[in-house]
């Protein structure tokens, strides 16, 4: 059966917020968690001890605990805390850049990927699995016929590396140095007054025809609509994807997991039973076309 | 500090050579290159006309396959990287770490110049990926502010080249998927962004609009002039608010910053536009150019001529240029 994980929280929650999460997921059937900062290196509202502790507890509860590091690397400040994440031996790390992977296989902690690494083909894969990789997330804009052919490839290599799959949620989509919620607020990023502790599920951006194109969360942008690949699961397990990934959302998690739970067990839920935050669903990535379309089968 | 200029086609390129260049960079015409544009770029006479040229001059020319191939695609990839190496280039850009791989297992002689796609931001990145596959240069993305880049200089295992001129992008560079999300191309897979075949220009009742993919980029009212709608710098709304969201139609340029890259250590400047007409290349070219020059004589009385700024922001988009995130308040 594939795994299910909950993959970092993408948005910034206050430390009370993140632990209410954790506390109730650790009663989910979630497989893997995956904790840590993965976008800004601002956002501390859980220090270094805070995520190790909730990573034990975890551990304890019996689940797998991956620990992620900051996407955008920048300063040597950035560095300290990815060394931080790097200097210990009771957690795998997903690598989130080449910094990441640089210090990982240095201190010979075994590492993931995830999905913002740019893994397109096997040859990639080779190199890495050379230096200690243990797994990998598809990058969220290849779709099924790419991680057909790379599980395939992967296979005849002799390899094996798990492949994960970003299946429900908003996409990461980009990273910059700009913070662009501190530029809606007209502030400088160096004093953005932590104002995505009010957005806990990012600023929606909208065409002037109120298309929902992306959503703004700190330095990072997010699709706007919502990937859904639940009914994609059978089509997963049948190409040998390992584990699924959900990303975490601060509203109705719960019921995407259960959701999610059923469909990996052969048992269809009838219909959509969730009342999330309001977001059209899409999967274009997954056949091939662009990432916003819902293509209907 | 080596001037690296683009060179979208054979008169682009010559034109380079003939304004100041020191090195030229130029790529394939098809998907393996960040700039696939309809017309644009070398097949393999062209380009061996193009090396010639340089090469009489005493200038370098580097191959740009900086893109990243799928499994369908990787023939055409490597097959690149050997006609690269076929063609006598004097460094291959790349970004792609299988394709590094490759160029660096079966040509290790021919230098290896990480491209700004490969998202190194980070000393520790530069030496995963000098570690791995012994590149000489990396190019820094456009994310770092100059203090960053001076301490990612201070401990670089590598040769550096920072931008100096052109378009600006605004997101870490090989890890924006913001054009593929809206249309079905994206610089990794298809180097392309808000690709021309999903452009549309409309006169409305309510102004000029761009639409990508049918999307409503911008909307353009009387007076305003309107640019390619390149998506992420197009006008949205957030909580009520239409702006730009992400960020202005403004082209980078960091003349002012030389004495500084030069004392950095930072190797080499390099121009953004493969998709700009000769015309351009030689007045951005041959105003880089004076500079360096001037900055060779003078570099402590380093100062940017008033007629060099007026040229460079005669060819910014929009007429606007800034200095992007070397200067922290931009962030």
């Amino acid at each position: 059966m594939m795994k299910l994980s909950l993959g970092p929280i993408l948005w910034f929650w206050s430390k009370q917020t993140v632990f209410d999460f954790y506390g109730k997921a650790a009663e989910w059937p979630v497989d893997t968690f995956y904790l840590g900062e993965a976008v800004c290196s601002r956002r501390r509202e859980l220090k270094p001890d805070d995520w190790f502790g909730l990573a034990r507890d975890l551990k304890a509860c019996g689940k797998e605990v991956v620990l992620s590091t900051q996407t955008l690397i920048e300063s040597e400040a950035d560095l300290r805390r990815l060394r931080r994440i790097c200097d210990q031996n009771e957690f795998m790390v997903e690598a989130n850049d080449q910094s990441a992977m640089q210090v990982a296989i240095r201190n010979g902690i075994p590492f993931v990927t995830g999905p913002s690494m740019n893994i397109y083909n096997v040859a990639t894969l080779k190199v890495l699995a050379k230096q200690g990789l243990k797994g990998w997330n598809l990058p969220v804009e290849l779709g099924r016929e790419t991680l057909d052919e790379l599980i395939k490839g992967l296979q005849e290599e002799g390899l094996d590396l798990p492949a994960e799959v970003f299946a429900w949620g908003f996409l990461p989509l980009a990273w910059s140095s700009r913070c662009f919620t501190a530029r809606h607020y007209n502030l400088p990023k160096d004093n953005c007054e932590f104002r995505c502790l009010e957005h806990p599920d990012g600023m929606e951006l909208r065409s002037r025809e109120s298309q929902e194109l992306f959503r703004l969360n700190g330095i990072s942008t997010l699709s706007g609509s919502r990937y859904d690949l639940m009914r994609e699961l059978p089509d997963m397990e049948r190409m040998g994807v390992s584990t699924v990934r959900l990303s975490p959302e601060h509203l109705g998690m719960e019921g995407v997991v259960q959701r999610f739970d059923l469909v990996r067990r052969g048992q269809v839920p009838e219909q959509d039973p969730l009342t999330l935050v309001e977001a059209p669903p899409c999967n274009g990535y997954w056949y091939g076309r662009p990432g916003m379309e819902l293509v209907l089968r | 500090m080596e001037l690296v200029c683009p060179a979208g086609s054979l008169p682009a390129l010559k034109t380079a050579v003939d304004n100041g260049a020191d090195a030229v960079y130029f790529g394939f015409r098809d998907s393996t290159n960040a700039r696939q544009f309809a017309g644009l770029n070398f097949n393999d006479k062209r380009a061996a006309e193009g090396i010639g040229y340089a090469h009489t001059r005493g200038r370098r020319v580097f191959c740009a396959i900086n893109t990243y191939p799928q499994p369908d695609g990787w023939e055409r990839w490597k097959s690149a990287v050997d006609r690269a190496a076929g063609l006598g280039v004097d460094a291959i850009i790349l970004a792609d770490m299988g394709l590094l791989d490759y160029a660096a297992n079966k040509y290790p002689h021919i230098p290896r110049h990480l491209s700004v796609q490969g998202s190194a931001t980070s000393y520790e990145a530069l030496s995963f990926y000098k570690d791995n596959f012994d590149i000489r240069r990396a190019v820094l993305p456009r994310v770092l502010s100059l203090d960053q880049v001076r301490g990612v200089a201070k401990h670089s295992p590598v040769e550096l080249e920072v931008f100096a001129f052109g378009s600006l992008c605004i997101m870490a560079e090989g890890r924006c998927y913001l054009s593929s999300y809206l249309t079905d191309e994206s610089p990794n897979t298809r180097g392309a962004c808000s690709p021309a075949k999903a452009v549309r220009w409309e006169e409305t009742a309510q102004g000029l609009e761009s639409r990508l993919n049918d999307v409503l980029i911008d909307r353009y009212g009387e007076g305003e002039s309107a640019g390619y709608p390149t998506l992420c710098k197009g006008r949205f709304e957030v909580e009520g608010n239409v702006y730009h969201a992400i960020e202005e139609p403004v082209s980078l340029n960091t003349m002012d910053l030389l004495p500084e890259l030069k004392s950095l250590g930072i190797s080499a400047v390099k121009i953004e536009g493969r998709q700009r007409s000769p015309a351009y290349i030689a007045d951005v070219a041959g105003t880089w150019r004076q500079a360096l020059d001037h900055l060779d004589v003078t570099p402590d009385d380093f100062t940017v001529e008033s007629s060099w700024r007026n040229t460079l922001s005669s060819l910014s988009e929009g007429g606007l240029t800034t200095l992007g995130a070397y200067h922290r308040k931009w962030k």
